[in-house]
């Protein structure tokens, strides 16, 4: 299963490597990365690979909003198709 | 491919604008469970509502989470209480039935103890709609309509004056709770058999076994929207609004295939509806200020609600498969921010409401109005309601709340998403002649339309 992964907050040394060490524990693989810097905020977007992940849907969400409160930034996953239905026809 | 535009705007919407699915609520047939043992009746309603039910909020919940936006309610709707407990009689037994399965299942409200007696009234459904009052002041999650009108069979009178009545006795028996009773009971010109919303929401006779109906929102997303087009004309302003109504309708048509695909329900419609809550931001008088108004109420309120009423059903209708329930922008006073402010303030007033419910769904909702209005004027005011869906062949709807010992300048708080209201002035004039004489309104004539 493919899903959105959004990480906003401070921006600040090792946002990337951090985010994508979480990824690999949890055998999520990163399959697209888009990051910027909106003002000084930091915003990455990944489109990633659920299908060989370590723990379920909703295990995965909760480990990551936890591990992203550890770096300092908001980190959340949802499935691909609310973004897909919403913008395109 | 990443759009990063895209999915930002999205989660922008969610965060920031309220978007949030409404509702998702499950239409039952209960035309199974009629038996003329009530006992056994009460037995198969709760059933079957347990067996096709119980897993709703669940689904509800683990939707909104990995999807990522919220599903603010999960409700259950069925078959009309009136048909399914005519053998028996045992009415009051089947409110009961609902709200405990209700609760145990835990919908935030069960609609479906209605009537259709828009022609005529059977006996049982008369000794039914004597019911009401009781079902409804005595349970917690049920909720009643009425539909009385129509625009192939005309209005019927005897039922208006009944449901008025109906209206005043809720209000007495809920009166230490602000009349809440109220609020769950709607009287309906036109019904829709496939409406997600309540109070309103119940299973028509054409619909199947159980289906997922489902309520979009998004009136913060709309404002948001207009903002970033100040000063733009109308026919722009249109645009927009139809490109927004499209994304928003297309998040309700998502949320809806899964649901009923996890149900093991199926896929009914989604309602284009703008649905505002109390929430700062989540406002249709919000949007309407925006395009130019400075407050809703004024003249050009209608004008420019039937903008946007149109204007969110175009862009819907090309985002889902199937539409339908009261597909628009609603009105309810004690739920928007922004009618409250204005009726507070004395700049929208009942007259004019009614001139916008001629132009948008649904009608005359959530209107606090003194205590000591007579049954008589309740009548009146529906009776008005319905001709006005009756003649332009629509959904129209009274949900009025005559809260016993308050008047004009009182307010009222409901809490949630029923939110607060000011209790607005009605006419002083006496209409109980007119409603006292009952019979029918007949249906309006399809040609010389003028």
């Amino acid at each position: 299963m493919k899903a959105i992964v959004t990480v906003l907050g401070k921006d600040k040394v090792g946002i990337i490597a951090d985010v994508a060490n979480i990824m690999k524990n949890y055998g999520v693989n990163i399959c697209d990365i888009s990051q910027t810097l909106m003002q000084e905020y930091f915003t990455m977007i990944m489109l990633v690979d659920l299908s060989a992940a370590t723990v379920d849907f909703a295990e995965l969400q909760k480990n990551l909003a936890a591990s992203g409160e550890e770096i300092g930034v908001d980190i959340r996953v949802q499935h691909q198709d609310l973004f897909d239905s919403m913008h395109k026809i | 491919m990443l759009n990063t535009g895209d999915i930002l705007e999205t989660i922008k919407m969610v965060d920031d604008q309220n978007l949030d699915v409404r509702t998702i609520t499950l239409s039952l047939s209960l035309l199974d469970c009629a038996d003329s043992d009530g006992k056994a009746a009460e037995r198969k309603v709760y059933d079957k509502i347990m067996r096709r039910a119980g897993g709703l909020v669940k689904v509800g919940e683990k939707l909104s989470s990995e999807l990522g936006i919220p599903i603010v309610n999960k409700r259950v709707s069925v078959t009309p209480i009136s048909l399914v407990g005519s053998p028996s009689g045992n009415y009051l037994g089947l409110a009961r039935v609902l709200d405990k399965a209700a609760c145990e299942i835990g919908v935030n409200f069960i609609g479906g103890y209605s009537a259709l007696v828009h022609k005529s009234m059977t006996d049982a459904e008369r000794r039914f709609m004597e019911t009401v009052p009781e079902a409804i002041g005595t349970t917690e999650k049920v909720c009643s309509s009425v539909n009385v009108a129509s625009t192939r069979s005309g209005i019927n009178m005897d039922a208006v004056a009944m449901t008025g009545r109906i209206v005043k006795a809720l209000a007495e028996r809920t009166a230490d709770r602000d009349a809440i009773g109220c609020a769950k009971f709607v009287v309906f010109a036109n019904a829709v058999e496939d409406n997600p919303f309540m109070a309103g929401a119940f299973t028509g006779l054409g619909e199947g076994e159980a289906t997922v109906n489902v309520g979009v929102s998004g009136p913060g997303v709309v404002a948001a929207a207009l903002k970033a087009c100040k000063g733009a004309d109308l026919t722009t302003v249109a645009e927009v609004i139809k490109r927004t109504a499209f994304k928003i309708t297309r998040a309700g048509q998502l949320v809806g295939s899964k649901a009923a695909a996890l149900l093991g329900a199926e896929f009914g419609i989604v309602d284009l509806s703008l649905a505002p809550t109390p929430a700062i931001g989540d406002s249709v008088a919000e949007i309407l200020e925006i395009m130019g108004l400075s407050s809703v109420g004024g003249h050009g309120t209608t004008a420019a609600l039937a903008l946007l009423n149109d204007a969110v059903k175009k862009g819907g209708v090309m985002a889902s498969s199937m539409v339908g329930g009261l597909s628009g922008a609603f009105i309810p006073v004690s739920e928007d921010a922004g009618m409250i402010k204005a009726a507070r303030s004395g700049k929208l007033t009942l007259s004019k409401l009614e001139a916008m419910t001629a132009v948008c769904s649904v009608g005359l909702d959530m209107i606090a109005v003194p205590g000591d209005t007579s049954a008589e004027t309740v009548s009146a005011i529906i009776a008005d309601e319905c001709a006005i869906g009756m003649v332009n062949n629509k959904t129209t709807a009274v949900r009025l709340i005559p809260v016993p010992g308050k008047t004009v300048g009182d307010e009222v708080n409901f809490g949630g998403l029923l939110g607060s209201a000011p209790i607005m002035p009605v006419s002083d004039v006496d209409s109980g002649e007119f409603i006292r004489r009952g019979g029918i309104i007949p249906a309006p004539l399809h040609s010389l339309k003028n």
